[in-house]
């Protein structure tokens, strides 16, 4: 054949072959899920009803002009709480049925590297989906925000989604173990997380021990911090202050991600000693 | 000699679960399977579904654990050393959905390639060279999606062979193509190992046609077992003091094969049914013998259309192996063989 199978390159491995796996399974998501035009309906149009409804009811019941802030943000929030549910818990079980996951096994790489790409991809996937609502959002509903600290918001935000896509990472074990029942979870934890996150209401709202239990999702506390930081009157309105809820994400940072790394080599173990795992439909 | 593939008393028993009362039973997959295959032979696995072919694939590509045995590819231990086996190996299945829709061809191959560390421009000159080959060049900036099924297999071999493996994977790569694309595949499968005389090609098929056509050599398995691992032609050879022939016959009228197995002589009989007519697939000791089979036939009153005497094919060969064809086989039948 052609030079190019002639001449020996040696292939990368260690971590240069760990970021090229990140890079290389992150790029369907940063890419190819921007060609199918129908998520500026079902990701953009569709939550900006939902806001909508929300802003209304608030205004009609004379509520403080901040909470259509809080609903604005909450609905550009669900952006990454879909991407979790739908694109990153279901991911592996969808890999399975294709045939992909045998192939991620298969290669030299690392899974963990394959689920850090399908978390990335879908960070940034998500995080234009988030930013358009956040954008159109604001300035149909004339949405004023005061930010302390762009620096401290970003390093909550960045936490937040370190923790909310570690648990991603290992949901996504989990919902393989399940195999289809996983979608009835999903189904499940959709709207209850949006009531139980306080997705279009301060978490304060509940007594302290729903919202500690709610909690357990890193999009709680961070959207928490996140409003403390960006509205006047935010601090009043949070759960806890923002340095305990940062303490927190981060212990659920490391807690997630160690279990997904964990979960993920038992997955391996058991798709290599009982083979069920990368039997597809075929 | 180093071997690029070295099974050893492989064996890989399921555990099926059954109802809670029910104890789980156990499916024997493959059953002590020793084989030998030199680096530079394109090996092919011939039997029916369920036979084990994918099951040893599995193993050999490190997604499955042995139950008993050992293998090793490339030199190294499937499980021990599943690492250093993966760096050196590709799988590529018949009728695989893998990559994204989304895609286009070109960008799902430069994402595979990636997984294995090839460097990304040596890898994007490769995957020119390689849709040349097969003839997909002028589609490589098509959504993967909305590629024909024989299309989307071409990427997937693609795929295979674009990490330039030591030993390349092909399970039933041809599964559900037209005869036109098979046709395509084969022929580029063929140039690979004949270009690359270092690397190891091991291919499962049920297709007699193709395994005769590509292969080197040839293991024959069924129910988990290898029955018989040689050359075609060897395989064939054994045969050769045999007498084949094909009859085309009226409907048998109440004659049972087994009344034809049953004349001296007669090593096997396969029956089938065709559009309006009979066909008996014989397999004798010697030529002399058919007399006997069609005086049979005609005292039944069942009238021969056509009468063709053939070369043994591997298809012959699994017959004399097993007592049934292949296609008995997979449709679960017994047919009318009697073995």
């Amino acid at each position: 054949m052609s030079a190019a199978f002639t001449q020996r390159v040696p292939k990368h491995s260690g971590w240069k072959l760990f970021v090229q796996t990140v890079i290389a399974r992150a790029y369907p998501r940063v890419i190819g899920q921007q060609r199918e035009k129908s998520w500026l309906f079902f990701d953009l149009f569709l939550p900006l009803l939902g806001i909508s409804a929300y802003v209304f009811v608030y205004r009609a019941i004379h509520a403080p002009e901040e909470y259509v802030g809080f609903v604005v943000m909450g609905g550009a929030m669900s952006a990454f709480w879909l991407n979790i549910l739908w694109s990153m818990s279901s991911q592996l079980y969808w890999e399975k049925e294709t045939g992909n996951l045998a192939l991620y096994i298969m290669a030299p790489n690392s899974m963990m590297a394959v689920l850090l790409g399908m978390a990335l991809g879908g960070l940034v996937a998500s995080t234009l989906r988030a930013l358009a609502i956040l954008v159109l959002g604001s300035w149909l509903f004339q949405v004023q925000y005061s930010v302390s600290s762009f620096s401290q918001l970003f390093a909550v935000f960045v936490l937040c989604m370190i923790g909310l896509y570690g648990m991603g990472m290992m949901l996504a074990s989990i919902f393989l173990l399940l195999s289809r029942e996983a979608w009835h979870i999903s189904n499940l934890a959709q709207e209850p997380i949006y009531l139980l996150s306080g997705f279009y209401f301060p978490v304060k709202s509940f007594n302290f021990l729903i919202a500690a239990g709610a909690s357990i999702i890193p999009l709680t506390l961070g959207m928490d911090a996140m409003r403390q930081l960006i509205f006047p009157s935010g601090p009043s309105l949070g759960f806890l202050s923002v340095p305990v809820e940062v303490s927190i994400l981060v212990i659920l940072s490391v807690i997630f991600l160690v279990a997904s790394k964990y979960l993920l080599e038992h997955i391996e173990k058991l798709a290599i000693r009982e083979g069920r795992l990368t039997e597809s439909r075929r | 000699m180093n071997l690029a593939i070295r099974t050893e008393n492989l064996s890989r028993i399921y555990k099926i679960r059954g109802s809670k009362k029910q104890e789980a039973k156990q499916l024997i997959a493959l059953q002590d399977v020793n084989l030998e295959v030199k680096p530079g032979e394109l090996f092919g696995l011939l039997g029916p579904n369920g036979a084990g072919k994918t099951t040893l694939i599995k193993i050999l590509t490190t997604l499955l654990a042995p139950s008993n045995g050992k293998a090793w590819v490339a030199g190294f231990d499937v499980h021990q050393e599943p690492q250093l086996v993966r760096q050196r190996i590709n799988m590529v299945s018949g009728g695989e959905s893998s990559g994204y829709g989304l895609l286009t061809v070109r960008e799902n191959l430069w994402m595979f390639s990636q997984f294995y560390g090839l460097p990304s421009a040596l890898a994007n000159q490769r995957i020119k060279q390689l849709l040349e080959v097969v003839g997909l060049a002028d589609r490589i900036n098509t959504k993967s999606s909305d590629l024909s099924t024989g299309l989307r297999q071409k990427m997937n071999i693609v795929r295979g062979f674009l990490t330039d493996p030591e030993v390349l994977f092909l399970d039933e790569p041809t599964l559900g193509l037209d005869v036109g694309a098979s046709r395509d595949v084969r022929r580029f499968i063929r140039g690979w190992i004949d270009n690359n005389p270092t690397r190891t090609l091991l291919l499962t098929t049920h297709y007699m046609v193709e395994a005769e056509e590509l292969c080197h050599r040839v293991a024959i398995i069924n129910q988990g077992k290898v029955l018989a691992c040689d050359t075609p032609s060897n395989l064939k050879h054994r045969l050769q003091r045999d007498a084949i022939f094909r009859l085309e016959v009226s409907p048998l009228n109440g004659l049972s094969p087994e009344t034809i197995q049953a004349i001296p002589g007669v090593s096997q009989v396969v029956h089938y049914d065709r559009d309006g007519f009979s066909v008996l697939e014989l397999i004798l000791a010697e030529e002399s013998v058919l007399g006997a089979v069609i005086n049979t036939l005609t005292s039944a009153e069942v009238r021969i259309l056509n009468l063709q005497k053939r070369e043994p094919t591997l298809e012959d060969v699994f017959v004399d192996l097993v007592g049934r064809s292949m296609e008995e086989i997979e449709k679960g039948t017994n047919g009318s063989s009697t073995p």
